[in-house]
């Protein structure tokens, strides 16, 4: 039982737990902010596998960005932001059933794959991750275009934005 | 090595023979040394930012032209330590209907995202916490959580006041981490690195504040209202919304926000002058002659480097004693329409020139870069002339007779 | 660069810890006479009128949106930032190219009036 796996044991608990408390907690302001815990355990999950700029970019635009723009959402739209119903159906176990065969079938699937019983081959030493993520997003025999359409992705984005913002003005 | 050419690794060495003598495993050794240099790291931030409770109230004091405190101890240098104590022993007041686990958390959150960035903050080349590659973007992602946990605290507060202030200052925080963020890709681009220690070192020659001097500009705009200070505080405005995002919080909490704000102004004073004015180097080459070479040495550094961040914290404070605040909408409109545009317009001339100037030699490049600047400054001026002419022109048509007068 | 995040977490951790200690050594020295007065909520010295819940303004969702989007575009822009050096001229107006179609974006949200605080 290495550190690494220590680490991963407990960081995988925090995003699991996180990500159940999202679904059951009753206030929506709570479970934006569980929401945040969730993507801070995959932050730290990037870290655990040395992508650095991954790590550091899902708390920029993940916590920084998006998980801000939830928490204005559910400010807008509900004034009580409490959930008074129950909290379960009456039948419960059916879809608890289900879950747990896609479970078992998943695991099987994936212990299956020969690849997965090996640790990921190490880094070749001395290279420079980042720069080599630079270097293949821009490169002409490389990611330059899915680069160029990202930003026209992004800009489909902001114009529905602004279109759906307007529409209701009118 | 010596202890006055590499304090940290000496000490570390040291501690770690010793602890492999008491039988421990190296990776327990390593969590020790770790534990063992971050307290004293933090207790070292935390005992400056008490120090910088004192230099504010003098500083602002002297732009009031009056004197500050003066009575307790000499120059009123032991005033910080009563504002604790009478922090401390103050009744914690948690009003009726606040969220309790949310409430605690909103000033814990805000100061330890403070606390983060001390990690990278390079003292001096042989003193710092650790050399991560991402630093520059390390800075943005501590912003980030300090923008949660303003959000956090407005809101557990149950009061509609601390939540207005709460939204204002994040609509504020995040607008501005825009030009902000673009103006980080500067130094980035000139020094090749994201990496802080590589900034530095890259500065040995020439301060990226000349080079660039718009970049300096707007990265001080946007740090200072990144920063929540006038003349962008509109979340503790005194006069509109009496304290913001933390009316409801009492005691030690009030502290904590508040020794936070201060050790940030002065965190991001030490990012100024890392990023723009050469860190704890930037000698011009004057560490290479003989004579000088005590300039290399760590202690030396890392005194140099305070002395340039409180120089950045004191242009911080200037700009708030002596500025009115600033309304939400010129605000936002300001970073929107002028900051956003003229930073990615000094981004892409600086990456062009990054590239066009490459062959020159040494002066040849420093003064490709800050003629650039200059120019597009000029411009920018220019524009904003010619549309503050329209403006006057448009406003003395509708009203004739007042322009007459 | 693992030990690099490994301090990074402990520095997280003590980070949190460290502000924690003056808290709890408040609760154990402050006084605590809690009574309703002093634990309503504060409105200027006067009682309260409505809820403590105010109509949010739909314009700090448009803000919050646009800032995504720069943020995302900013991003991705410094992996090209730090590939300039070792590759040729034309890698530049890729970048340029990338910012200009955002700028585009930005000009029409302008024109439309998204950028107004009314």
């Amino acid at each position: 039982m290495t550190a690494d796996r220590i680490i991963f044991i407990l960081c995988a608990a925090l995003i699991l737990a996180s990500g159940l408390m999202v679904v059951i907690t009753r206030k929506l302001i709570h479970a934006a902010l569980w929401l945040v815990a969730a993507l801070f355990g995959v932050a730290i999950l990037y870290a655990i596998l040395q992508a650095s700029f991954l790590a550091v970019v899902q708390v920029v635009v993940y916590i920084g960005a998006i998980a801000i723009l939830f928490i204005f959402a559910v400010m807008l739209t509900r004034r009580e932001m409490l959930d008074k119903g129950a909290q379960t159906r009456s039948n419960w176990w059916l879809p608890a059933l289900l879950g747990f065969l896609i479970l078992v079938g998943l695991v099987f699937l994936i212990l299956g794959q020969p690849a997965f019983a090996q640790p990921a081959a190490a880094l070749p030493a001395g290279i420079d991750t980042l720069r080599s993520l630079g270097t293949a997003l821009i490169s002409p025999d490389a990611y330059v275009l899915p680069f160029e359409v990202a930003s026209v992705l992004l800009l489909a984005a902001l114009v529905g934005a602004v279109y759906i913002a307007t529409g209701k003005k009118e | 090595m010596l202890f006055l050419n590499d304090p940290i690794t000496f000490i570390a060495g040291w501690m770690r023979t010793l602890l492999s003598g008491w039988g421990l495993s190296s990776g327990l050794v390593t969590v020790i040394i770790y534990i063992l240099g971050i307290t004293v790291l933090i207790i070292f931030a935390m005992a400056l930012d008490i120090m910088l409770v004192w230099v504010e109230r003098k500083v602002v004091a002297r732009f009031q032209d009056r004197l500050g405190p003066n009575r307790i101890g000499p120059f009123g240098l032991i005033q910080p330590f009563a504002d604790i104590i009478k922090l401390v022993i103050k009744e914690d007041i948690t009003p009726a209907g606040a969220d309790k686990l949310l409430y605690n958390l909103g000033p814990v959150l805000a100061i330890a995202s403070v606390i983060i960035l001390w990690a990278i903050l390079p003292l001096s080349s042989r003193i710092f916490g650790v050399d991560l590659n991402v630093a520059v973007l390390y800075l943005v992602a501590a912003g980030a959580l300090g923008t949660l946990s303003i959000i956090v605290g407005g809101w557990a507060s149950n009061n509609k006041y601390a939540l207005l202030g709460a939204f204002r200052m994040v609509a504020n925080m995040v607008s501005y981490e825009i030009p902000m963020v673009v103006v980080l890709l500067i130094p980035t681009i000139l020094a090749n690195s994201m990496s802080v220690q590589d900034i530095t070192v890259a500065q040995s020659g020439m301060w990226f504040a000349i080079l660039s001097p718009l970049a300096f500009i707007i990265f001080l705009i946007s740090a200072i209202a990144e920063l929540g200070r006038s003349p962008f505080d509109l979340n503790e405005a005194e006069s509109e919304i009496v304290a913001g995002f933390h009316i409801e919080y009492t005691g030690m909490k009030f502290g904590l926000f508040y020794a936070g704000e201060l050790l940030h102004a002065f965190t991001f004073g030490g990012f100024i002058a890392v990023l723009f004015f050469g860190g704890y180097g930037g000698f011009f080459g004057l560490e290479n002659i003989g004579f000088f070479s005590w300039l290399n040495n760590p202690f030396v550094q890392a005194v140099v480097f305070l002395v340039k961040a409180m120089f950045g914290y004191w242009v911080i404070m200037w700009v708030k004693y002596s500025m009115p605040r600033i309304r939400i909408d010129h605000m936002l409109a300001f970073n929107w329409k002028f900051l956003t545009p003229l930073a990615l317009v000094v981004l892409v001339n600086t990456a062009v020139l990054s590239k066009v100037l490459i062959g020159l030699p040494n002066w040849g490049y420093v003064l490709g870069m800050f003629f650039s600047n200059i120019v597009i400054g000029l411009i920018t001026v220019e524009i904003l002339r010619a549309y503050g002419r329209k403006q006057r022109k448009a406003e003395a048509n509708l009203n004739p007779q007042r322009a007459q007068n | 660069m693992q030990t690099n995040w490994l301090y990074i977490g402990i520095f997280l951790v003590v980070g949190i810890i460290v502000p924690i200690v003056p808290l709890v050594f408040s609760r154990l020295v402050a006084p605590r006479k809690p009574n309703p007065i002093k634990l309503s909520t504060y409105e200027c010295g006067i009682e309260t009128v409505g809820d403590s819940w105010v109509q949010f303004k739909a314009q700090y969702y448009i803000f919050a949106l646009i800032f995504l989007v720069f943020d995302v575009e900013t991003v991705f822009l410094f992996p090209w930032a730090l590939s300039l050096r070792q590759l040729p001229l034309f890698v530049v107006l890729e970048g340029v190219l990338f910012i200009a179609i955002l700028v585009a974006g930005l000009v029409y949200a302008w024109r439309k009036g998204m950028l107004e605080w009314v």
